[in-house]
C-alpha cells in the first residue's frame, strides 16, 4: 500500500465532511469506550495483571535472541518450518514460495495486520493466486478495495447500509438476491459466501496474536473462528507473524490474552482462541499437511534498545485508537498507511520512513489518554515527542514552523525585551478588540479563528501590572 | 513561607487577572509571594515542536530564578506538568542539571494542589451562586493526578453547585500549537467540548489551565452560549464580578450580572 500519510492534513479535513464515516466512527467509538470501562472494572486486579504483563514483554524483548531461536527449534520439532524475513520484499517472497511450491490456486486468509505491513495480498493476487479475505471485517473492505481503518475492526469505518449495498453488488449467487436489513442478515450471507471458498482454499495464511517459544505454538484470537477455519482446512497453514510477537511459555500467554481481550473488546476472553502446533500428526482428525511460519523483523529489530523499544511491546489490542480523540474525528483511513492512531503514528513514521510520516507524531495534542489506556503502558505521548525531535533534527520541519518558533524562543530568552514587546502587542490587541472582550476573526490567527473566538487580552500583561502594583 | 509565583506566559499575556486571583489565595494562607522577574515562558512550545535545545535553553534560567524559594506555584497543569515531569527528562544527560531540575519539581505544585495541601477546610471566602462546570486539563489529570483537589476547593465556595461534563477524560483540542496546525480537527474537538459544557446545564466554566479556557471560551462565545468562563482560581477568590474569559466589559455591566441568567 503506497502511504499518503504526508497528505494527512487533507485526508482528515475530507474524513471530516464525510457524513457517513461520521456517522460510522460516532457509533463505534462509544461502544469499544463503555465496554472496556465495564470489563476493566469487573477485574479489581487489572492493574496487578498489567503490571505482569509489561513484565513479561519487556524480559521477552530483553532476550528476544534466545526465545525466536528456542521458538525455531519447537516448531522444527512439531515438523513446522520458520521462514526468516527482514524485510516485506522477503517475507512475501517467502510466502509466495511456498504457494508456489505447494500448487495452490487459491489462498484463504485470516486477519493479520503484518499481511497489510507487507502488502501481502498484492504479492498474492500479483503472482496469479485468488486471495479470499475469510474474517467478516476483512472481506468486507477486500470488496470494497479499500485499506483496514481500524487495527482490530478493519471495517469499522462502513455503516450498515454500506455493506448492505457492497454485497447486493457482488454476491449474484442464486439466492443470494433478497436486499439485506440486519446485521445476523449481513454476517448469514458472508458465511454462506464464505464456506466455499474456505473448502476450496489449498492455503491458509493467518497472522499470530502470540508466538509461544516453550511449546513453538502460535496463537490467534477472533470473535468468528474464521482464523480456525482457515488455518485448518486447507493443505498448507502459513502464519505471518511478526518478531515481537514471542511470549516465553503458556503461563505467561494467558496473562496477555486475559489483558488483550479486555483491552480490545471489553471481553473477558474472545470467542475463539487457537493454539496451532505443527502440521497435522497422524492420529489428529485434521489439519493442514504443512504448516510455515513466517516471521517479519521490518525494522523491528532497530527498534530493540532505542528511543522506541518500549513500542515493541504492543499488542495490538486498539484501545489507543478507540480513546484516541484525533482517531475518534477523522478514522483510520486518514492516517495514510496501515496502522492508525497512537500506535500508528508511532510506528508509521518507523516503517515509512519520517519525511512520509511526519506529520502523524504532529496530529496530537500529547493528552496522554492513549498511554492511559495502554494495557502494556507504553509511553506513547513521549515517542510522538520524541519523532518531532528527530523531525526538528533533521530539519523537516516546515520553514514557516521553524521560524516561527525561531521568533519566539529570541524573544523568550531576553526577559526584559520580552516583557517590552508582549507589552506592546497586549496593548494592541486589547484596544483592537474595542471593549468586545473577543475576536470573530483576527489576521495571523484565522486558523484559531476559523472554529472558535479569539479572547482578547485585558488591559495590560500581569508582569507590567505586578512591577506597577509593588512600587511605592 | 515564601512562595515563588511561576506565572505562566497565557496568564501573564491574556488573563493577569488569574495571577492576582492566585496571589490574593496564596498570601490569604500567609504566603510571601515573589514573582521572579526572570521567567518568560517554561519552554514548552519548543519543547513540544521537538526543539530539545531551545527549551533547555529556557528552562535553565527558569530552573535557576525558582531555585531559592520554599514552593514554585504555578496556576496552571500545563506548565507545572512541564517543570514537574518533563524539567528533569529533559535534562536526563546532564546530571547536574538534572538534579537541580528534580529539586525543583519536587518543590512545584499546581496552584489548586498547593491551595488543597495548605490550605485546610475552610479557607476559601467566596460565593457563587449558580452552577459550576470544572474542566480538568489533560496535564493536570494525567500527568500531575491533579483531580479531586479543584473540586474539593470549589466545594468550599458558598453557594456553589457543582457539576460535572460528560466525557470529561476527553482532551477540549487544545494542545498548544495544535490548535493552530490542525484547526479543523482541533474545531471538532473543541465543539464536542462546547457542547457538554452546555449540555451540563453550568453557569460558569472553570479550569486551572488557561490554554484550556480559551479555546473552550472562544468556541462558547462563537455559539452564542451564555456560559461564562473563569480561571479556577478567580472563582476561589471571589472575582466573578469582573467579566469573564471572551466576555467584554458591557455585557458583563454590574446590570447585567444582576439579570437572572437562566429563564
Ligand atoms: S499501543 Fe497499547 S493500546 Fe495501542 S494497540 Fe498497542 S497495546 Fe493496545
Amino acid at each position: 500500500m503506497k502511504p499518503t500519510s504526508h497528505a494527512f492534513s487533507s485526508n482528515a479535513h475530507r474524513a471530516l465532511h464525510d457524513r457517513t464515516l461520521q456517522q460510522a466512527l460516532a457509533k463505534a467509538g462509544v461502544g469499544f469506550v463503555d465496554k472496556r470501562r465495564a470489563a476493566i472494572d469487573g477485574l479489581p486486579e487489572f492493574q496487578a495483571l498489567k503490571e505482569a504483563g509489561r513484565r513479561i514483554k519487556d524480559h521477552t524483548l530483553a532476550n528476544l535472541d534466545h526465545y525466536l531461536l528456542r521458538f525455531e527449534a519447537q516448531v522444527q520439532a512439531a515438523g513446522g518450518r520458520v521462514h526468516w524475513a527482514a524485510t516485506p520484499q522477503e517475507a512475501c517472497a517467502a510466502v509466495l514460495d511456498i504457494c508456489q511450491k505447494s500448487g495452490a490456486k487459491m489462498v484463504a486468509k485470516g486477519k493479520s495486520m503484518v499481511g497489510e505491513e507487507i502488502a501481502i495480498n498484492d504479492a498474492l493476487e500479483g503472482a496469479g493466486f485468488e486471495v479470499v479475505e475469510t474474517d467478516l471485517g476483512e472481506y468486507i473492505i477486500q470488496i470494497a478495495h479499500e485499506p483496514p481503518s481500524h487495527i482490530i475492526a478493519p471495517a469499522v469505518h462502513k455503516t450498515r447500509q454500506q455493506i448492505a449495498d457492497l454485497f447486493q453488488n457482488l454476491h449474484h449467487q442464486p439466492g443470494l438476491t433478497r436486499p439485506l436489513q440486519t446485521v445476523p442478515q449481513i454476517v448469514d450471507e458472508a458465511r454462506q459466501v464464505l464456506r466455499e471458498k474456505f473448502l476450496a482454499a489449498d492455503v491458509g495464511i493467518t497472522g499470530a496474536n502470540f508466538l509461544i517459544a516453550e511449546t513453538g505454538s502460535t496463537v490467534i484470537v477472533t470473535n468468528e473462528g474464521n482464523g480456525d477455519l482457515s488455518a485448518t482446512l486447507p493443505r498448507v497453514h502459513i502464519v505471518l507473524a511478526s518478531i515481537e510477537k514471542l511470549v516465553p511459555n503458556l503461563e505467561d500467554t494467558s496473562v496477555l490474552l486475559r489483558l488483550l481481550a479486555r483491552s480490545a473488546t471489553g471481553q473477558e476472553i474472545t470467542s475463539y482462541t487457537t493454539f496451532f502446533t505443527g502440521p497435522r500428526r497422524s492420529e489428529d482428525l485434521d489439519g493442514p499437511e504443512e504448516f510455515h511460519v513466517v516471521l517479519v523483523d521490518n525494522g523491528r529489530s532497530r527498534m530493540l534498545g532505542g528511543d522506541y523499544h518500549e513500542m515493541l511491546r504492543c499488542i495490538r489490542c486498539g484501545a489507543c485508537l478507540n480513546h484516541c480523540p484525533v482517531y475518534g474525528a477523522v478514522g483510520g483511513h486518514a492516517y495514510g498507511w496501515v496502522y492508525p492512531g497512537p500506535m500508528g503514528a508511532v510506528l508509521t513514521p518507523l516503517m515509512v520512513g519520517l519525511d512520509e510520516g511526519r506529520p502523524l507524531p504532529n496530529a496530537s495534542t500529547l493528552c496522554g489518554r492513549c498511554e492511559e489506556v495502554c494495557p502494556m503502558a507504553i509511553p506513547l505521548p513521549k515517542m510522538l515527542r520524541e519523532h518531532r525531535r528527530q523531525e526538528f533534527a533533521q530539519r523537516l520541519t516546515p520553514p514557516r514552523a521553524r521560524w516561527a518558533l525561531a521568533a519566539w524562543a529570541y524573544l523568550a530568552k531576553r526577559p526584559e525585551l520580552y516583557r517590552l514587546a508582549t507589552r506592546l502587542a497586549i496593548k494592541l490587541l486589547n484596544l483592537m478588540s474595542g471593549g468586545k472582550g473577543r475576536f470573530r476573526s483576527l489576521l495571523f490567527a484565522q486558523a484559531w479563528t476559523a472554529a472558535r473566538d479569539l479572547p482578547a487580552p485585558q488591559r495590560d500583561t500581569f508582569m507590567a501590572q505586578w512591577q506597577q502594583r509593588r512600587k511605592p | 513561607m515564601r512562595v515563588a509565583l511561576f506565572v505562566s506566559c497565557l496568564v501573564d499575556l491574556f488573563r493577569p487577572s488569574a495571577g492576582f486571583a492566585a496571589v490574593k489565595l496564596l498570601e490569604r494562607l500567609g504566603a510571601e509571594v515573589v514573582v521572579p522577574p526572570a521567567q518568560t515562558c517554561c519552554g514548552q512550545p519548543a519543547y513540544n515542536s521537538g526543539d530539545f535545545n531551545t527549551a533547555r535553553e529556557l528552562a535553565r534560567p527558569l530552573v535557576d530564578a525558582l531555585a531559592f524559594y520554599d514552593h514554585v506555584v504555578v496556576p496552571s497543569g500545563s506548565c507545572a506538568g512541564m517543570l514537574i515531569t518533563h524539567y528533569p527528562e529533559l535534562f536526563k544527560a546532564e546530571p547536574l542539571w538534572q538534579a537541580k531540575a528534580e529539586t525543583l519539581a519536587a518543590r512545584t505544585r499546581e496552584l489548586s494542589a498547593f491551595l488543597a495541601e495548605h490550605g485546610g477546610d475552610d479557607f476559601i471566602d467566596a460565593s457563587f451562586a449558580g452552577k459550576v462546570a470544572m474542566h480538568d486539563s489533560c496535564s493536570s489529570r494525567r500527568e500531575l493526578g491533579v483531580l479531586d483537589q479543584p473540586r474539593a476547593l470549589l466545594g468550599q465556595v458558598s453557594g456553589l453547585e457543582p457539576v460535572e461534563l460528560k466525557d470529561a477524560e476527553t482532551c477540549c483540542g487544545f494542545g498548544g500549537t495544535f490548535c493552530v496546525k490542525y484547526p479543523d480537527i482541533s474545531g471538532r474537538m473543541v465543539s464536542d467540548k462546547a457542547e457538554a459544557v452546555v449540555a451540563s446545564g453550568a453557569d460558569l466554566l472553570v479550569s486551572g489551565d488557561l490554554g484550556c479556557l480559551m479555546n473552550i471560551a472562544g468556541r462558547l462565545k462563537r455559539m452564542g452560549s451564555p456560559v461564562r468562563v473563569y480561571h479556577l482560581a478567580e472563582v476561589l477568590a471571589g472575582m466573578t464580578s469582573s467579566p469573564g474569559i471572551g466576555d467584554g466589559a458591557i455585557e458583563n455591566s454590574p446590570l447585567a450580572i444582576a439579570e437572572p441568567e437562566k429563564p
